[in-house]
């Protein structure tokens, strides 16, 4: 007994150190100096200032930009605490919560295109994203925001679906996955376009 | 579902085979004594030295079970105080203060135990030390203890009139050193370089486009996602674990994390083959994992295709195709989609790893019945590194002891006779995890302080008790993530996760150690032939005889009566 308890006090402090100091330590040291962008969380930046990171959603309410998915964080878009929202596929709040997402939608884009139904907005619209933070949009919603977009910006509508194809990231290795469009870059093509 | 989605499923079945057969090979020369690297030994003895381990001293199954009892124990009391003292210490740029109680008593069970049950948010509770030198040595080390606890049952089973098992330190040492740590270290590279992150710097803030400010967590974050997918882990850096693009970036990140949670279990089944001088039969063990699981992919994809009654009625479009997955989109991410979300929730059950990269809460009914039955057979389809494949010998031995009752002679496995004692052995290490799970679940039901737990309303609501219970005690991790965390529920659980580890841990080693000393009986023709397919029907039937009956009862309570609803 006395000896399985030097030997490991002496192991719980050497493996800590190892593979919970050093080890770590001299990953991070080299993923500063060969990755360094990724390693400091694919930040952007614009004329030397922060504005977000390709990998986390941002809050989009003008209707120049392209909108993300709902968000359960609190508040929406929290990259600093991400979540799930957890409601049951039978949930009465989920039922609201959707029917809610589903009329802002046709509010809001109805005007630019005045068809649309409710049976015309990919359910990733009116869902929230497992992260709270999901920076993409599916190919399909991106679509249906288009017509918006270019009407309030006074663009040609081929212009800004050019801009969609130009910001989705397809599958990984061409299967692997499904595509996505960045809404922060797609947002970011645009402005550019605009200046 | 369309072919491009099952071909993702195929490719990813193809890959896992062979990958996971070169490297259950590769392991078994590892637990060799013989092995040695050349340039690594004068390390690994220096290692011995340290401890004071003598490599050439191994241990019988009690011996071998108070090291590893002794060792967790310590390392539970590390982990504990780093947690409650995380505010007074070091890399803790966000200045998180000391973790509460009963959460670091849950979390420290959790790691030590394997399952990362997470009853906190990582990026806004734990300090970079917390994750780093807490946490993630846990999901070296405790990975790294099963598979040291499965060699020696594996020795246990193929010796002769032998008391010993082998030497934990020695186990220990090779599982960290020779596998787990190269592998996280390439895995850790691959996903740095597509964007998880790996810095000591605190959150980042952003000052986003329509001008508010957002502040974006971030941390040493890589390495740890790559062991926390290696080891059967499971516990994200952030709350929404491997739903995080910060953990699980695009389509390839995603595939490569999904092939890990399995890829360790699978060729430790090739490894046994190996090591016991049975590849036949390990094929055969195989071959019931596989048609287990590719039962399970094939209820839980197109249940979660369907979607869940709340989104079919919504008259939103969730159909699949003109630029969207469609299906149940709750709580998934676009760029995994359906099949990637549905893929991954089937292996982390069938593993004990629990990462998601989806909510689980969000399931539709049945696609969150297949995590909830996979966990609750013990996690034997691939199962835990160590824990699933020595879970899966308990089956074993009771479907070799009805065969032999069927026949009317002595049962035997790999040559040994079955008696009384392996049989208790092998039922108190299939049997006590799921009778004790429905205990507990039923208590959290019943009680006020359970009951406060539970998030959704109806069917649902019990469904995430009965998750909750079956996940810790089975040491998975994943969560109907809406059950939440009082101290009722943190302490329950803590009990839980202890027993649900070391129960059957224990029981595999006294069940190794009966058998080690056995001679090994010629085969005969009246022998049950465990390397043929009659074998495989055999040992799906047990598992479903057994555990399957047994939570079934449950099930109809849960998803099946709100599966039926509408």
């Amino acid at each position: 007994m006395l000896r399985d308890l030097r030997s490991s006090a002496i192991a719980v402090v050497v493996l800590t150190l190892v593979f919970g100091l050093a080890i770590p330590a001299l990953f991070t040291g080299f993923a500063q100096v060969a990755f360094s962008s990724q390693a400091d969380g694919s930040l952007i930046k614009v004329n030397g200032q922060v504005v977000g990171s390709r990998l986390a959603a941002q809050a989009f309410t003008k209707p120049k930009y392209f909108h993300e998915r709902p968000s359960a964080t609190a508040p929406p878009y929290n990259a600093g605490a991400t979540t799930f929202a957890n409601l049951g596929p039978t949930n009465p709040d989920l039922a609201k919560n959707v029917r809610k997402a589903a009329l802002a939608v046709l509010r809001l884009e109805r005007p630019y295109n005045p068809g649309l139904r409710i049976g015309d907005i990919p359910v990733d619209a009116v869902t929230t994203s497992g992260s709270g933070i999901d920076p993409a949009v599916s190919p399909a919603y991106a679509q249906l925001q288009a017509r918006r977009v270019a009407a309030v910006r006074h663009l040609p509508l081929g212009t800004v679906q050019q801009l969609i194809s130009d910001n989705t990231d397809g599958r990984s290795l061409g299967f692997l996955g499904e595509p996505a469009v960045n809404v922060l870059e797609l947002n970011l093509a645009l402005d550019r376009q605009a200046a | 579902m369309t072919g491009q989605g099952i071909a993702q499923i195929v490719v990813y079945l193809l890959v896992l085979v062979g990958l996971g057969y070169p490297l259950g090979l590769y392991m078994a020369r590892v637990y060799a004594p013989a092995f040695r690297v050349r340039w690594l030994g004068g390390v690994e003895n220096g290692f011995y030295r340290l401890v004071r381990a003598e490599r050439s001293r191994e241990q019988d199954w009690k011996s071998y079970s108070k090291s590893v009892l002794v060792f967790s124990i310590l390392f539970f009391g590390l982990l504990y105080a780093i947690q409650r003292l995380q505010g007074q210490l070091f890399l803790n740029p966000d200045h998180l203060p000391g973790v509460q109680s009963h959460i670091a008593l849950n979390t420290t069970a959790s790691f030590v135990t394997n399952t990362n049950w997470q009853y906190y948010g990582g990026e806004y509770t734990m300090s970079y030390l917390s994750q780093m030198a807490g946490l993630a040595v846990q999901q070296f080390v405790s990975a790294g203890v099963g598979m040291a606890v499965l060699a020696a049952v594996i020795r246990g089973l193929s010796r002769r009139s032998s008391q010993e098992l082998g030497n934990f330190w020695v186990d220990l040492y090779r599982s960290l050193t020779y596998i787990l740590l190269p592998l996280a270290l390439l895995l850790g590279l691959i996903l740095l370089s597509q964007g998880v992150p790996q810095t000591f710097a605190g959150h980042a803030t952003a000052h986003t486009l329509e001008g508010t400010v957002q502040t974006i967590a971030r941390g040493p974050v890589a390495l740890m996602i790559a062991i926390k997918q290696l080891g059967t882990n499971g516990g994200g850096f952030y709350n929404s674990n491997s739903a995080v693009p910060f953990e699980n970036p695009n389509g390839l990140t995603n595939f490569l994390e999904v092939v890990s949670i399995l890829l360790i279990p699978a060729a430790q089944v090739f490894m046994f083959g190996k090591m016991v001088l049975a590849r036949r039969h390990a094929w055969m063990v195989f071959s019931a994992m596989f048609v287990v699981f590719v039962v399970g992919i094939a209820i839980a994809l197109p249940s979660e295709q369907h979607g869940s009654q709340v989104l079919r009625s919504s008259g939103v479009n969730i159909t699949q195709g003109h630029g969207q997955s469609g299906g149940n989109m709750s709580d998934k991410e676009v760029r995994f989609g359906i099949a990637n979300t549905a893929l991954w929730a089937t292996a982390t059950t069938e593993a004990s790893n629990g990462s998601v990269d989806g909510g689980h809460d969000a399931l539709t009914s049945y696609g969150g019945a297949v995590p909830l039955v996979n966990m609750f057979f013990g996690e034997v389809i691939f199962g835990g590194v160590g824990s699933g494949l020595y879970g899966m010998f308990f089956y074993i031995v009771i479907a070799v002891f009805i065969a032999g009752l069927m026949v009317g002679r002595t049962p035997e496995y790999l040559g040994k006779k079955i008696e009384a004692r392996q049989i208790k052995y092998a039922a108190i290490g299939a049997l006590f995890v799921p009778t004790m799970v429905l205990i507990m679940a039923a208590v959290s039901v019943v009680t006020k302080s359970g009951l406060e737990s539970i998030f959704n309303p109806g069917a649902h609501g019990f469904t995430e008790a009965l998750y909750a219970y079956t996940s810790q005690s089975n040491n998975n991790g994943s969560a109907f993530a809406g059950y939440g965390a009082t101290s009722f529920s943190a302490s329950f659980g803590t009990v839980a996760l202890i027993l649900g580890r070391f129960a059957p841990l224990l029981a595999a080693l006294a069940l190794a150690g009966s058998l080690a000393g056995k001679k090994v009986a010629p085969v005969s023709a009246g022998t049950f032939r465990t390397d043929g397919p009659t074998f495989v029907v055999l040992l799906v039937g047990v598992i479903i005889l057994t555990a399957g009956l047994m939570i079934f009862p449950a099930l109809t309570l849960g998803p099946i009566v709100e599966g039926l609803s509408h």
